[in-house]
């Protein structure tokens, strides 16, 4: 319990010095100014001196960062509140306690300025959205989120704009003053369901993928709607009326914004990965390329007006395959983690600084007004799910359950954006009457819907999300299908989902493979490229787990585009093994298939499935693997051993001179062969043998010249450090 | 050819089609339609070659397969009914339809009919096993030309692994099922135009 409590204070004490600092800050510059001033007699020469101005913005920057993350370190050490209540909530509610200390200081809070919103918090969390958003299943789902995101928000701001306008004739709320235009912006601005807010409650409930690519993918493309419908508005409350053109000009104006966002967004994401076809000699700066394209495309997308939230989207979803097959291995890492950093740390800010605004912002508090607007959103959403289903599922094979709308109507949350949009509006009374409403629909979605959906979930045993690795077997059989289904279409004369997928799929193997990717990956069939990664990564764990134990010997088959066919090589004995070892590694192997790295699949913002390149405990015993088998070998004539990896390997290559060498291989050289029987090797392939088998010797005088051959055969784009690499 | 196509297809006929695979009135004669378009040679059935006319069957990897699998064993012409029959696969299952008669006959449409069509796909001599060979002759054809037998004998190997629960190095129909137990499969095998 006292861990617990010092936990609990340590965070409150942090931030309250953080906040001290602050007005003591500006406290403390004072007396310097004044010193300056009577200059006319000569003072000692400072020693110390104090020049808070100098650094106060990043400094306070950097605080309010601080402060950001030990909340989300406090949060994770006390599991029982974290468990009940969603963290976005105990977010909001430390920015409550801290624009409350601040005000109470009579200080200036920080108010989430929309300019800070829109273009620094807001376009990491989409960019990691964007970047693992799981493709197949968007596509499948495409005609029902769209129905969701266009006709669904329209619905929800013509609805409670109009019935709002009417609320506001009614004399007892003295709201006459509240013209029809206005109250459809309004409408416009709260009925978006918003992305972060989404995205930081359901990846919590762990909710199955279809629901969850259907809330989410409609809260992405909604983004359009909204800024139409609130340029749209905005024209026209300045305008004054409506006409038939205006109307059609605002339809028009959707489709320039969504495709024209969508189009940025392409446009960049094909240079990304053009660009990162080149960068094989400059490594480290490869993630840059990523981040930087995609804000980008973002920027230039709200240059026009056009949506940069579906321009962001865009730009990370085309760029990603092929990216990926470009960059090493290392700033695969990187670009994961830095988004997932990013994002995380933007959403807590936001969080924060939702609180921050609640206390600071001026309020009109109308009891009517509020109410009506919160039961009138809750009314618009279930009626526009409830409607919408019943048309989609017409058109759906896998139709939505009432369990389904449910979730969907329930996990349609509002968030910042509503919040920041809000803040864009013309500085009068019916703005900070719409603030406060805004703000009461955030919090009550945020606090009230956050924190019971998860209960909700799981008393109505929706299905939640399958915790699956993906197997060899079902890439095989999922691509067997696509075939068989394709066929299926063209033999019915019918084309759909699977015709159309099946030549953009040719189209990408045969023309744009080649522009975009680098080498001879560009060439690579995807099952092959998916069966190298599970091979590494088995490969990979089997060093881990067998650190006692013999290396089995690894017969590397032909790579991949680099097929030297010298199947004519000689024929080398390789040492059998007992049936007793080959068994033993087998089950080790079968223990380990499950363990592969894959395709960030998850759409959590706090995991990263366990790699073992990553994972600090793997890397420690690797390390003292190495040292041991360095060790081992010394006694023998060395044979490399050879784990390789797409894209990026290290590869732990043994000298007879008991030096350990590291290198970064680009190469898409398959490790292929985890079968333990006999085959020729071509010259690349090498492998750890047996240590008390006798025939060493002559392999160990094949290897220094086969080691000579080694390096010119792969690209060593990324060339590590040769000699021992520190932890 | 309308007049050909009513004379050629009865009622009687389209309402035992009806029952045997579900499909509608309209999605029969739909898809009788169809039918006849590719039988060129105008005699009510369809040969390989009316098959293999299809251009984008040519390029697809599993053609010759797909062919196959409407023509019963060891006949070279399928006609309207067959080809309704295999079609009828690939309807999309529909709520009601799960409530249905438990005593009555799957439907052929019903998830397991869905995976036995496919599972037939890959093993060729019916002996209601995948092989390690069946399985390669399948990885072949989807991979490619480029890459090495010996790579791609690996792959086969750890896919047997993989699914190989009683340790035969096959996979069975019942094997193949569970490996496809997380895979949407009245989704994937559905083509909503046959609905």
């Amino acid at each position: 319990m006292a861990e617990l409590g010092s936990a609990r204070r340590l965070p409150r004490f942090g931030f309250l010095l953080m906040l001290l600092l602050l007005p003591a800050g500006s406290a403390l510059e004072e007396p310097h100014h004044r010193t300056n001033g009577s200059a006319t007699h000569k003072k000692a020469f400072p020693v110390l001196d104090f020049n808070y101005e100098h650094v106060r913005i990043p400094f306070e920057i950097s605080l309010w960062i601080l402060l950001a993350l030990f909340m989300k370190l406090g949060f994770h050490i006390i599991p029982r509140v974290s468990h009940v209540v969603p963290e976005s909530c105990l977010l909001i509610f430390v920015g409550l306690l801290v624009g409350g200390i601040i005000k109470a200081m009579h200080d200036k809070a920080p108010i989430l300025d929309t300019k800070l919103f829109f273009l620094y918090l807001l376009p990491p969390i989409i960019l990691d959205a964007g970047y693992f958003l799981p493709i197949r299943l968007f596509t499948e789902n495409l005609g029902t989120i769209l129905v969701f995101a266009v006709v669904g928000t329209l619905w929800n701001a013509f609805f409670i704009g109009g019935m709002m306008f009417a609320i506001c004739q009614i004399e007892v709320a003295h709201l006459g003053g509240v013209s029809l235009l206005s109250c459809l912006l309004f409408g416009s601005i709260v009925s978006a369901v918003d992305p972060v807010a989404v995205l930081a409650v359901f990846e919590e409930i762990h909710i199955n993928e279809l629901l969850y690519i259907l809330v989410f993918g409609e809260s992405l493309l909604n983004d359009a709607v909204t800024v139409v419908l609130y340029h749209l508005f905005e024209e026209f409350s300045h305008a004054g009326s409506v006409t038939m053109g205006d109307a059609f000009l605002g339809v028009l104006s959707f489709l320039v914004v969504s495709l024209g966002g969508i189009l940025a967004g392409v446009v960049y994401g094909i240079v990304g990965a053009f660009t990162s076809r080149f960068t094989s000699h400059s490594r480290v700066i490869e993630p840059l390329f990523v981040f930087l394209y995609s804000y980008m495309a973002y920027l230039s997308a709200e240059v026009f007006h056009l949506s940069g939230i579906m321009s962001l989207i865009a730009c990370g979803v085309v760029m990603r395959p092929y990216v990926e097959a470009n960059i090493s291995h290392k700033s695969y890492t990187t670009i994961k983690y830095f988004l997932k950093m990013w994002s995380s740390v933007s959403e807590t800010l936001i969080f924060i600084f939702l609180g921050v605004s609640t206390v600071e912002g001026p309020h009109n508090w109308n009891w009517l007004f509020v109410v009506f607007t919160l039961v009138l959103c809750l009314v618009s959403r279930v009626l526009g799910v409830v409607g919408l289903t019943f048309i989609i599922n017409k058109f759906r094979i896998v139709k939505l359950t009432k369990k389904d709308q449910f979730i969907v109507a329930y996990g349609g949350l509002r968030g910042a954006i509503a919040f920041s949009l809000g803040f864009l509006l013309p500085d009068d009374e019916t703005k900070h009457m719409f603030l406060t409403a805004i703000i009461t629909v955030i919090f009550f979605t945020v606090f009230v819907q956050g924190m019971t959906i998860r209960p909700l979930v799981e008393l109505l045993a929706v299905k939640r999300k399958k915790e699956s690795r993906r197997s060899i077997n079902e890439e095989i059989h999922t691509q067997f299908l696509d075939h068989l289904l394709t066929g299926i279409e063209d033999i019915c004369g019918h084309y759909g989902h699977h015709h159309w997928k099946d030549k953009l799929t040719r189209f990408n193997e045969n023309y744009v493979k080649k522009w975009l990717i680098s080498g001879e990956r560009s060439a690579e069939p995807q099952l092959i490229s998916f069966y190298n990664k599970l091979e590494m990564k088995q490969a990979m764990m089997l060093v881990e787990s067998n650190s006692s134990a013999r290396l089995p010997t690894f017969a590397s088959a032909a790579s991949l585009q680099n097929v030297q066919p010298k199947e004519a090589a000689p024929r080398r004995a390789i040492p059998s093994i007992s049936k007793t070892r080959e068994e033993e590694i087998r089950k080790i192997l079968r223990a380990n298939l499950q363990k592969t790295r894959q395709r960030l699949r998850s759409y959590s913002r706090h995991d990263l499935f366990m790699d073992p390149f990553e994972d600090n405990m793997s890397e420690v015993r690797f390390r003292k693997q190495q040292v041991d088998m360095e060790r081992r070998m010394s006694h023998y004539l060395t044979v490399p051993a050879k784990r390789q990896e797409t894209p990026s390997v290290r590869k732990v290559w043994f000298e007879p001179e008991h030096k350990v060498h590291t290198y970064d291989l680009d190469d898409g050289e398959s490790p292929a062969g985890l079968s333990f029987r006999p085959k020729p090797r071509p010259p690349e392939g090498v492998d750890l043998v047996d240590e008390d088998t006798p025939q060493n010797t002559n392999q160990g005088t094949a290897q220094p010249g086969q080691e000579e051959k080694l390096k010119p055969s792969c690209c060593l784009s990324d060339p590590g450090p040769n000699t021992e690499e520190e932890a | 050819m309308g007049s050909r196509a009513s004379t050629l297809l009865r009622e009687e006929e389209i309402e035992e089609i009806k029952k045997e695979t579900g499909f509608s009135h309209s999605q029969i004669t739909r898809l009788y339609s169809r039918f006849t378009s590719l039988d060129k040679g105008e005699n009510g059935t369809l040969s390989r070659e009316d098959f293999q006319r299809i251009p984008e069957l040519a390029i697809n990897p599993l053609g010759d397969r797909i062919i196959n699998a409407f023509f019963p064993e060891g006949e070279d012409q399928v006609n309207f009914r067959g080809f309704m029959r295999t079609l009828a696969h690939f309807r999309p299952i529909e709520d009601n339809e799960k409530n249905k008669n438990p005593t009555a006959s799957e439907p052929l449409n019903s998830r397991s009919n869905k995976l036995l069509f496919a599972f037939r796909l890959y093993d060729l001599d019916r002996d209601d096993k995948i092989s390690r060979d069946e399985l390669l002759q399948v990885l072949r054809m989807m991979v490619g030309v480029n890459i090495s037998d010996e790579q791609l004998g690996s792959i086969a190997d750890r896919t047997i692994q993989e699914a190989d629960t009683n340790g035969d190095s096959c996979i069975s129909f019942q094997e193949f099922i569970k490996v496809l137990e997380k895979v949407d499969v009245e989704q994937k095998m559905s083509i909503r135009f046959l609905h």
